[in-house]
């Protein structure tokens, strides 16, 4: 590997030479949201200085070329995950908008009373809060599959609770709140060897790992863009052609259609079928900046970069007396989660927030992860590419002087 | 290192957050009232000792982050002795304090919760400060939600 372009990436983000409370911005929240490089940008302002028009619908010039540019990017997004077609790539608003678009109408059309749906114990609720809604309506049953105490997926239960009932596996790929990251070859192969379809819930691990759909064979992959240095507001659901064709639409309107008359409406072809009303054309451009962005680098160095951050991360943290990890899988993405003995998470917070480090404290959306580890809420660090070992250094002195003064 | 947080978590703050007062469950309570942030998953529980409209004792169960322990520590100190009506008053001052609503501090009607005014800085803590005296609130106003151990 040719050494990781650390400087040139950082110098490529605006927003990292700000001063938070008069220090330099250690920011340390990607997983909630990262931060976007000037490439991207500039592409929005680009669109919206000289490309700009609505798409799909003009003859005119400006609207032929923001077509091309939007459908451009669809073509980078099937590049990227390695999809088969780009009748694949439905642009919806992001993960949570993805999980229930699938719930709405692969779920409604092919999820019967007393049928089950499986996820984990590690869910965002955005891959909870959907399917408890369709269970309540049609009288399916949500499965979780329980997790261990370093946070990991136990598996053997996991098998076990693939039935005959069960309809689909619904799973996330990395955990926002602990890191891990699931076994999901092994998943989908059990649950392909009963027919069931496999949804990924990929919000997290998009951006710090290479994604094939079609060498995973999952049916459908979801992520937002904010979490891949991409605007917010965009996001795609990924599904098979075969699945997405028999599946009902989502909403309707405009550019969903082919044929509307008082009688009968004739849906549009895939993925339009699923993008009623006019999308957000300008952060779909920015997403295909973002995916051109990220192909220059490569995923496979931000990865092996990453892996070097949070083992560096988690070699000092451990170092720390009274600082609990949470989650602390084998295969784990570049979150580290804590507690420390007698600090709220919310004071870890405040205090490094006033030295420039911007970190998450709560329940990262995943109240049962934080109810299985009997904590109210955790500290998290989480870590993007543009993250260094010095910053590593300027949170963990941070957490030992918070720590000297709580006392 | 924290110097601009000294308003914030003043020397006081720490002390009640490592020494909470009044830190037990009342087995004889008149009235017992739970608080709960979603937000932060902070949660306590507050027993109020009553004689008609005074409130003879106060004590609180539960953990949260050290300016809702300091503040519902302070508040149990505090409203000891008081009535309804005065702990009521002393809830709106303090919330006009906390929110900023108010620049002065009428130091001679919060006393030792002026304490807590540095949160006005920081608007994302400020209900860590008034979860206590909400839950106060309620255990005044909500008599059906409370519950009497006779
Ligand atoms: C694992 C996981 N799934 C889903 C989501 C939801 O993403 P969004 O809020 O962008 O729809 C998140 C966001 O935090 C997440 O971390």
């Amino acid at each position: 590997m040719t050494t990781f372009p650390i400087e040139k990436i950082r110098a490529d983000f605006p927003i990292l030479q700000e001063k938070i409370r008069n220090k330099p911005l250690v920011y340390l929240d990607n997983a909630a949201s990262c931060q976007k490089p000037q490439q991207v940008i500039d592409s929005i302002v680009h669109c919206y200085s000289h490309e700009y028009a609505n798409v799909h619908r003009g003859v005119h010039t400006l609207s032929v070329k923001a077509t091309d540019r939007y459908e451009g990017a669809r073509e980078k997004v099937k590049d990227f995950i390695n999809a088969q077609s780009t009748k694949e790539i439905v642009f919806v608003r992001g993960a949570t908008e993805a999980i229930n678009l699938i719930a709405q109408t692969f779920g409604k059309s092919n999820i019967k009373a007393g049928d089950e749906i499986l996820i984990t114990a590690m869910e965002h609720h955005s891959n909870i809060v959907p399917w408890q809604m369709l269970c309540a309506e049609t009288g399916a049953i949500l499965k979780v599959a329980p997790i261990n105490l370093q946070g990991e997926l136990i598996y053997a239960e996991f098998e076990k609770l693939i039935t005959d009932k069960t309809r689909l596996v619904s799973v996330v790929h990395m955990s926002n709140a602990l890191g891990t990251v699931n076994p999901v070859e092994k998943i989908i192969a059990a649950a392909k060897a009963k027919n069931i379809p496999v949804l990924l819930d990929g919000a997290q691990a998009i951006p710090h790992m290479a994604v094939d759909v079609q060498a995973l064979d999952c049916d459908f992959y979801v992520f937002s863009g904010h979490k891949l240095y991409a605007p917010s507001g965009i996001g795609v659901m990924y599904g098979k052609q075969a699945l997405l064709e028999a599946m009902p639409p989502y909403q309707g309107g405009g550019d969903m259609i082919r044929k509307v008359t008082f009688e009968e409406t004739e849906y549009n072809a895939l993925p339009y079928k699923f993008e009623a009303g006019t999308p957000s054309i300008a952060d779909v451009i920015g997403l295909g900046a973002a995916i051109d962005y990220l192909n220059d680098i490569g995923m496979d160095n931000i990865a092996a970069y990453e892996a070097e951050l949070l083992n560096y991360a988690t070699v000092k943290a451990k170092q720390i007396k009274g600082l609990r990890l949470i989650g602390e899988a084998q295969e784990k993405g570049a979150i580290l989660s804590f507690v420390l003995d007698k600090i709220h998470p919310h004071d870890i917070g405040t205090m490094l927030d006033s030295l420039g480090i911007a970190i998450r404290a709560g329940h990262h959306c995943a109240m049962p992860v934080m109810d299985f580890f009997e904590v109210p809420a955790t500290a998290r660090a989480s870590f993007a590419m543009y993250n260094t070992k010095e910053e590593v250094d300027v949170l963990i002195n941070g957490i030992e002087s918070l720590i000297e003064i709580f006392g | 290192m924290f110097d601009d947080l000294r308003d914030l978590y003043q020397e006081v703050i720490f002390d009640h957050n490592r020494n909470p007062r009044n830190f037990h469950v009342m087995q004889d309570a008149d009235r017992k009232v739970e608080g709960f942030n979603p937000l932060c998953g902070d949660r306590l529980t507050l027993f109020l000792k009553m004689d008609g409209d005074k409130i003879t004792d106060a004590s609180f169960q539960g953990s949260g982050c050290a300016i809702s322990t300091a503040s519902v520590s302070l508040m149990t100190e505090i409203i000891k002795g008081k009535t309804e009506a005065e702990a009521e008053d002393l809830f709106s001052k303090f919330h006009e304090m906390t929110t900023g609503k108010s620049k002065e501090i009428n130091l001679e009607a919060i006393g030792k919760l002026a304490v807590l005014a540095g949160v006005r800085e920081y608007p994302a803590r400020v209900k860590c400060a008034t979860l206590a005296w909400h839950t106060l609130d309620a255990a005044i106003k909500n008599e059906q939600d409370s519950i009497s151990t006779e």
